[in-house]
C-alpha cells in the first residue's frame, strides 16, 4: 500500500508523447482535422473571387478580361492551385467524415488508411485538374 | 444505473438525438451541414469540370455557358448549397475559438452578413445572365 511511486519508465504515457523523451508526437489525424477546417475557411475566402468572376459577366468584356488576367498571373495561378488542392482535400476528407457519420471505418488502422487515401487522392485530383486545364486552353 | 438496463431499442443513436435541446433543434445544425455536404459532392465536381472546360475563356463564352438552363440551374444550386454550408462551417469555427459572448455575436453577425451579401450577389448574377439583360 505505502509503496513508492513506480519508476518513471513504467508510468503510462500519453499517446501524444514519444515514449523515450516525452516530447510531443506529431499525429496525422489531428493535422488532417485542422487542415479540413483551414481548407474550408480558405474556400470561404475563395467564394469572394468566384463572385467577383461572376459579377464581371455583367460588366464590359474588358472587366471580365481584367479578372481573367489576374487569375492567369503567377500570383493568381498560385492562388488557384492552392484552392484546387483545398477543394479536393475538403471534398475527399468530407466524404471520409460522412463515412464516419454512418459508424464505419472508425478503427485506428482504417482512420489512417482513409487519411492516406484522402491525401494521395487530393494531390492526384489536383494534378489531373491542372493538366486538364492546360490541355483545354 | 437503471439506464444501463439492457433493452432492445428500435431507435438508433441518430434517432435518439433528434429533437433534443431546449428548442428541440439540437441536431439541426449538424444535420444541415451533412445534407449540404452531400449535395455539394456532385455539384462541386460539376463546377470544377465546368471551370476547367472554361480555362482562358472570354466573357462571351462564359456568358454563353452560364445562360444555358442546365448551367444556370446547377450553378444556382451550387451557390445556395455552398454558401449555406460555408455559413454553418464558419459558425462552428467562430463558436469554437471566440469565447467572449459580445465578440462572438459580433463576429457571427459580420461573417454571416458578408456570406449572405456575397451569396446574393453571386445568385443575382446567375439569374441575370440566365434570364437575359
Amino acid at each position: 500500500m505505502a509503496e513508492a511511486a513506480p519508476p518513471p519508465r513504467t508510468r503510462p504515457i500519453s499517446p501524444f508523447l514519444f515514449p523515450p523523451t516525452g516530447t510531443y508526437r506529431w499525429q496525422m489525424t489531428s493535422t488532417m482535422s485542422i487542415l479540413h477546417r483551414a481548407s474550408g475557411v480558405a474556400l470561404g475566402v475563395g467564394t469572394l473571387l468566384l463572385t467577383w468572376w461572376l459579377l464581371a459577366l455583367l460588366g464590359e468584356p474588358s472587366d471580365f478580361d481584367a479578372v481573367q488576367e489576374f487569375l492567369g498571373s503567377i500570383f493568381g495561378r498560385i492562388l488557384l492551385l492552392g484552392w484546387t488542392w483545398a477543394v479536393f482535400y475538403h471534398l475527399c476528407n468530407g466524404i471520409r467524415h460522412l463515412v464516419w457519420d454512418t459508424g464505419h471505418a472508425l478503427t485506428l488502422p482504417n482512420v489512417y488508411r482513409g487519411g492516406w487515401t484522402v491525401i494521395v487522392l487530393s494531390v492526384v485530383l489536383t494534378l489531373v485538374t491542372w493538366v486538364a486545364g492546360y490541355s483545354f486552353r | 444505473m437503471a439506464s444501463h438496463h439492457p433493452q432492445k431499442r428500435l431507435v438508433g443513436p441518430l434517432g435518439r438525438a433528434r429533437g433534443l435541446g431546449s428548442a428541440k433543434h439540437g441536431l439541426q445544425h449538424w444535420w444541415a451541414q451533412r445534407v449540404s455536404a452531400i449535395a455539394l459532392v456532385p455539384l462541386t465536381l460539376w463546377f470544377i469540370f465546368s471551370v476547367v472546360d472554361l480555362t482562358g475563356a472570354d466573357q462571351a463564352r462564359v456568358h454563353d455557358w452560364l445562360s444555358r438552363p442546365a448551367s444556370a440551374i446547377l450553378m444556382s444550386l451550387f451557390i445556395v448549397a455552398m454558401f449555406y454550408h460555408l455559413s454553418l462551417g464558419v459558425q462552428t469555427v467562430v463558436e469554437d475559438y471566440v469565447h467572449r459572448e459580445g465578440v462572438k455575436l459580433t463576429a457571427l453577425l459580420l461573417v454571416k452578413g458578408l456570406i449572405v451579401l456575397t451569396a446574393a450577389a453571386a445568385l443575382f448574377t446567375v439569374l441575370r445572365v440566365a434570364v437575359g439583360s
